[in-house]
């Protein structure tokens, strides 16, 4: 037996997580297959036109990587509140912040991490330079942590309600709105031979943000919603 | 209602369904708030010591907090980690053939029966450095050897001068410490039955 410390528990988190997601791949690759058709049946419909393709590129990918977060943040808490796990969670002797911190980041490497690696190909499809294909991938990296990070909240507040899947979404689209704007306005500057540098600093100050202030009001949302 | 708990007593709580026995043991552990009244923990308000009163404590609830796809020596490993009290692999394999699962460590919880989950549940309190055990209905869906076995337990941590709360309908017989019974008073059909509130 050993003296707990706040990272020995945060590594039991995010490996436990791991683990998890590991035995149920299913789910992981759903979140996948959602993004990609999404974001390939947009070239499918419009047809070949290059330049149409390229300028809606930033938007599509942005968009379907949103909604394929959506997919995947119901299921943060779910499992865990129902078998009782997360009423143990709130009982460990460290704070309730680095729980919440480790599941983020767990889910976060599961689903956003293959969407992140995947988003290039399908740049390619749209017919995206390949400076350009960099930036979507930097833009991804940097964002997809906000929405893991935001979606948290979410996902904690509609804790055990019917139908938490829709409410979630109508909650949390609109707070991903200036993440949205940030990314996609990055590749769309790369895209017209712009610096990316602005929006995707912008986009930095946001996790950090988010980094923040997320875990925390997450924790306080879990505590409500297992009163 | 008020109560205070000594060194080596064992609480039993009973009543009647929906007596609000449950929800006594989620104020006691700090899950939920309180209406009014307050629990003290060495004199001090629990919320204000916060993680220091989660580390003296366990709770087993009626959600036993063992995850289907994972198979009984990782539960307790991981659940044991989390609660600040890590374990080695023989360390949490002797706890797990004390409750009577050697030879299904390695089987995914969902395989085992009821009465297995709820043995792998009770292993975290082996080697478990807590001195509040809070157990709900911890005496359910198990057979006369676990029953002796959970009894053995908490006369074991009474004599090391821990406490319990144990909530069951079930009669314990402890071999040490000393044992008090706390009755709750059946729900209000006025619908104005408001859960405890010791200090």
């Amino acid at each position: 037996m050993s003296a707990s410390s706040p990272v020995s528990m945060f590594r039991w988190i995010v490996a436990r997580d791991l683990m998890l997601a590991w035995r149920r791949r299913a789910d992981v690759l759903s979140t996948l297959f959602f993004f990609v058709i999404v974001a390939s049946l947009f070239p499918l419909g419009i047809g070949p036109e290059t330049q149409l393709l390229r300028s809606i590129a930033p938007g599509v990918v942005w968009v379907a990587a949103l909604l394929a977060s959506m997919l995947s943040l119901g299921r943060v808490f779910q499992s865990d509140e129902q078998d009782g796990t997360l009423e143990q969670m709130l009982l460990t002797p460290q704070p309730v912040y680095l729980v919440v911190l480790g599941k983020v980041l767990a889910q976060w490497l599961v689903s956003e991490v293959p969407l992140v690696l995947i988003a290039p190909l399908l740049g390619v499809q749209f017919g995206l330079a390949s400076e350009t294909l960099l930036v979507l991938f930097i833009s991804l990296l940097i964002g997809t942590p906000i929405l893991s990070l935001i979606g948290s909240i979410g996902a904690a507040l509609t804790l055990g309600l019917r139908g938490g899947g829709v409410l979630i979404a109508l909650l949390i689209l609109p707070l991903y709105i200036p993440v949205l704007i940030f990314g996609a306005g990055a590749v769309d500057a790369s895209i017209n031979g712009v610096s990316p540098q602005a929006n995707l600093y912008l986009l930095g100050a946001f996790l950090v943000v988010s980094l923040v202030f997320a875990p925390w009001a997450t924790s306080a949302a879990l505590r409500i919603s297992l009163e | 209602m008020s109560f205070s708990l000594t060194p080596g007593m064992l609480l039993q709580i009973t009543g009647p369904n929906g007596s609000g026995k449950t929800s006594l043991l989620r104020i006691i552990c700090g899950l939920t708030t309180p209406e009014s009244g307050e629990i003290k923990w060495h004199g001090a308000e629990i919320r204000s010591l916060a993680e220091e009163y989660s580390r003296s404590i366990i709770y087993i609830g009626h959600r036993i907090a063992v995850k289907e796809e994972l198979n009984s020596l990782e539960n307790l490993r991981i659940s044991s980690g989390l609660a600040g009290c890590e374990l080695s692999r023989d360390q949490a394999q002797q706890a797990l053939a004390r409750v009577g699962l050697s030879g299904r460590e390695n089987l995914p919880a969902r395989f085992l029966s009821e009465g297995q989950r709820r043995r792998s549940a009770l292993a975290r309190l082996i080697n478990c450095s807590a001195t509040l055990w809070i157990l709900d209905e911890v005496l359910a869906s198990l057979d006369h050897a676990a029953v002796t076995l959970v009894e053995s337990l908490i006369s074991e941590h009474l004599s090391k001068g821990g406490m319990a709360i144990v909530a069951t309908h079930q009669e314990i017989h402890i071999s040490a410490g000393s044992f008090h019974r706390l009755e709750l008073e059946p729900p209000v059909s006025r619908g104005t039955a408001s859960p405890g509130s010791p200090s």
